[in-house]
């Protein structure tokens, strides 16, 4: 990162050059008297402000000229409203282009972005200072701020600016009036691209409402934190490859991915140092795919897994593709909820009432209640039994402990030459589809009244 | 965006003009879930910040009230600030003497390696450079698996998807491209390209959340944003930086609902999904923050700064607890990923060199030369046995 000056505002106000040079010669074109926007005299409260165009006609010109669709055309309006070309009469703050009979003026080239002299702060200091000269308390609250702001941070510059205000000041009582409107909005619409007004009421306010809520929040003493931190190094050691040297070996320093490979999904007997972990909480027995598939025996013997393929569908479904929420929630609601259901989950009466209620109008957060009772069921309950069970202390007692490599120099090298380029994530994905595919068909119930129809159950 | 009508899920009662809530969902959630529900109870407050003015509300009421609510918080912050983190830390062993060195070398970038990313697999990894190329590697042979070149340069942004089948990128496009990989070695990625998110400036950093589905990203417009991947849909945007933003993270918990994001207005905040509010904000960093990660309980993180420091916030105390820095060190860290156990600390610093520091006791615990230029990206392995970092000299290393 290139290091930043205090006041860099980034790429906001640095405009890419190469595309607005483009840019400049759609807006000379634009101006050309015979072909480009028609514009006309338009009194403006009392001032007659000339050549003034309407935001229908520059739509209309940008579609024939660039030949392009109305959408794309008031895009590209937009950019030149929103750079600073063309700027708006009456609201001038926001910076649009409306394809009707709002009116607009061409900005002069002189305040024009490509220009080679970025929007300065003492510039802007200047203008400010001028304005408050003409009348006090004209600013707008943003401009206040700003210029509280340049006042504290540019105090030694004050008076040559207070100056230079003064001067402009002046020079403008000089100018007729029509040029002198003509002349405020032209700057005034410059300053507006360049120091983009913030909605400071609002930022206040959603200031105040954070730090509401912030005290509201309860907050828990550094003491029990902190020795939460502690707790988790400590329990976690003899599982961190850079504090304790994995067995057999880090594939990275020996070049043998045998660690990998007795530690994948698939395998039969998992390593000692994996059971452990999973004991260490319920969330690290799932989130190791190893230790799910473990876990999911466990449920099968217990016959309640259909918490742990509740918890999983709503999973797919908080974190899938938008457009199957529909069909998922219908699944879920007709696997899982509805009364009679084939896999009904045991929930209490008011999530399952919310759950269904919401289920109508399905988003992909509607599970969210009952997934967390299932989880917390599941997590206080169901991995308490799991660590008692047979399955789990039979597992435990077969763990592998691997030995450490040893290699010697030779069989390093010929570890490096023999490195083993593994499986594809591509294929494995593939392979994990298609066994998931087949549990879901397992799973689902069977159909008595279909298999004595195709005559598949031997009635006598 | 995502216009879910929270009445409905919540069931609350919502007195508008006193900012009372009385909670009938509250009982419904279990404990633990409780800090979920308070943040979509107040999800539906902001719109009370763009109602017009009141009479009595004039901005200078509004500053004072600011000013109150925040030395309120700090007195409440500070009660509960008994013990620093070395104090507690004092009971741990030390740590004993590192050997730490570079076990591979990827050489195949022609330009500025920015971004890298871990495939789940442990071994394979997607980075990008500033010449427009993303490859995909197979880090434990070194062999390049994939290549895509992007039509822009500056690839800021990559991520490995958590299915293995896809790499996201993206960098000063503005935009958040989807490539799904192929097994096929002649194919041509670029031709199934998906472009998912649009930003109005460059793209900082993306992620994908827990599946393939779904992508978050940040930009140098000020903003985070949700993406859905299929349709390319935005879920959910989140607004609250006042400048770029440079760097996300997920949380790694169970509820998998939050992350924090760094920026170059010098705040850290702590988002949740659902609703796009900010939880929480630190601003205790002098210059922009480059780099954020989760610890690995999800109950803290670590950001790096060009100020020369790491720090680490922790979230249920709401406050930093450690700054990682030395007088020696006076380059930016642009990158920083904890260890497996969250004991060591490992920071890419811009003076080319890589410090591994002990969380826990504040100090650095070895210091680690090799690239020849700066570090700009460095991420630990999804198991832990390794860390890869990426450089501006053109190469990737993997340490461990």
């Amino acid at each position: 990162m290139t290091i930043r000056t205090l006041r860099d505002y980034g790429q906001h106000y640095r405009p890419r050059m190469a595309c607005l040079k483009n840019v400049e010669v759609f807006v000379v074109e634009m101006q050309d008297p015979k072909s480009g926007v028609k514009g006309a005299d338009q009194k403006l409260n009392v001032t007659i402000i000339p050549h003034v165009i309407n935001g229908q006609d520059i739509l209309a010109w940008i579609v024939t000229k660039m030949k392009v669709t109305t959408e794309e055309a008031q895009a590209f309006g937009t950019m030149l409203v929103a750079y600073g070309y063309i700027y708006p009469l009456q609201n001038h703050r926001k910076l649009v282009l409306v394809p009707d009979s709002t009116l607009y003026r061409f900005q002069t080239p002189y305040f024009w972005p490509v220009q080679k002299w970025p929007a300065e702060d003492i510039d802007y200091a200047i203008y400010l200072a001028r304005r408050n000269i003409r009348k006090k308390g004209m600013l707008e609250p943003y401009e206040q701020q700003h210029y509280d702001n340049l006042h504290k941070w540019m105090n030694p510059k004050w008076d040559f600016i207070v100056m230079q205000a003064t001067e402009q000041y002046k020079a403008n009582k000089e100018r007729k009036k029509p040029d002198r409107v003509v002349l405020d909005c032209q700057e005034r619409a410059y300053w507006i691209v360049h120091r983009p007004p913030v909605l400071t009421f609002d930022v206040v306010r959603r200031t105040n409402i954070f730090l509401t809520q912030a005290l509201m929040r309860s907050a828990v003493k550094s003491s029990v934190s902190l020795t939460a931190f502690v707790k988790f190094v400590t329990t976690h050691h003899n599982h961190d490859p850079f504090l304790t040297t994995p067995v057999p070996s880090n594939p990275w320093i020996t070049d043998s991915d045998e660690f990998w490979q007795l530690n994948s999904r698939s395998v039969d007997i998992p390593t000692k140092l994996s059971v452990e972990r999973w004991v260490l909480s319920f969330w690290e027995l799932i989130s190791d795919p190893r230790g799910r598939v473990d876990f999911k025996l466990f449920l099968k013997k217990e016959h309640s897994a259909e918490n742990m393929a509740f918890y999983e569908a709503a999973e797919e479904m908080r974190w899938g593709a938008a457009s199957a929420i529909p069909e998922k929630s219908q699944f879920i609601f007709n696997t899982f909820l509805k009364p009679g259901a084939p896999r009904w989950i045991n929930i209490d009466g008011r999530t399952m009432g919310l759950t269904v209620k919401g289920l109508v109008v399905p988003h992909r957060y509607v599970l969210d209640a009952a997934q967390t009772h299932i989880f917390l069921l599941m997590k206080k309950d169901t991995f308490y039994r799991y660590l008692k069970s047979p399955v789990h202390k039979d597992m435990q007692k077969r763990a592998l402990v691997p030995a450490p490599h040893v290699f010697t120099d030779a069989q390093l090298e010929a570890n490096v030459r023999n490195r083993n380029p593994g499986v594809s994530p591509i294929l494995q994905w593939q392979q994990e589809e298609e066994e998931k595919a087949a549990a879901a068909v397992a799973a689902r119930p069977i159909d008595v009244k279909a298999m004595v129809a195709t005559n598949k159950l031997d009635r006598k | 965006i995502g216009s879910h009508n929270f009445k409905e899920i919540c069931f609350f009662e919502r007195n508008k003009s006193c900012k009372i809530y009385s909670l009938s969902f509250f009982f419904l959630l279990p404990a633990s879930a409780l800090t979920t529900g308070i943040y979509m109870i107040f999800s539906t407050n902001p719109e009370m910040a763009t109602q017009e003015v009141q009479p009595n509300e004039t901005l200078t009421n509004l500053k004072a009230e600011s000013d109150t609510l925040k030395t309120k918080l700090e007195d409440e912050r500070a009660k509960l600030h008994d013990v620093e983190l070395h104090q507690v830390a004092e009971k741990v062993d030390g740590l004993g003497q590192f050997i730490m060195k570079t076990r591979r070398t990827l050489k195949g970038h022609g330009n500025k390696v920015l971004c890298m990313d871990w495939c789940k697999d442990k071994r394979r990894i997607v980075s990008s450079s500033q010449d427009g190329k993303v490859i995909v590697w197979d880090a434990f042979t070194t062999n390049k698996e994939h290549a895509v070149t992007m039509p822009c340069t500056w690839v800021m942004a990559c991520a490995y998807a958590p299915s293995g089948c896809a790499v996201a990128c993206g960098g000063l496009d503005n935009k958040c491209s989807v490539y799904p990989l192929s097994l096929d070695k002649n194919e041509n990625l670029a031709a199934k390209k998906k472009s998912v998110a649009m930003h109005t400036n460059y793209l900082s950093a993306c992620s994908f959340t827990n599946s393939d589905m779904q992508i978050l990203t940040s930009s140098g417009d000020g903003t985070c944003a949700l993406w859905d991947v299929e349709s390319g849909q935005l879920l959910q945007s989140f607004h609250g930086h006042t400048a770029d933003v440079l760097c996300l993270d997920l949380a790694p918990s169970e509820t998998g609902n939050t992350f924090v994001s760094g920026g170059c207005d010098k705040k850290a905040n702590v988002w949740d999904m659902r609703s796009g509010q900010c939880i929480q904000s630190f601003e205790t960093h002098e210059s922009d923050i480059n780099s954020v990660r989760y610890y690995p309980s999800g109950d803290a993180f670590a950001s790096g700064s060009d100020d020369a420091t790491c720090r680490l916030y922790d979230l249920r105390a709401d406050r930093e607890v450690a700054i990682y820095s030395k007088e020696s060190i006076i380059f930016g860290a642009s990158s920083v990923d904890f260890s497996l156990s969250g004991r060591l600390l490992f920071g890419g610093y811009n003076d080319y060199t890589i410090n591994v520091w002990d969380v826990l006791k504040g100090t650095r615990v070895s210091i680690l030369f090799g690239h020849e230029n700066r570090v700009s990206t460095l991420r630990l392995s999804p198991d832990g046995t390794a860390f890869c970092t990426g450089s501006w000299d053109h190469t990737l290393r993997i340490w461990a």
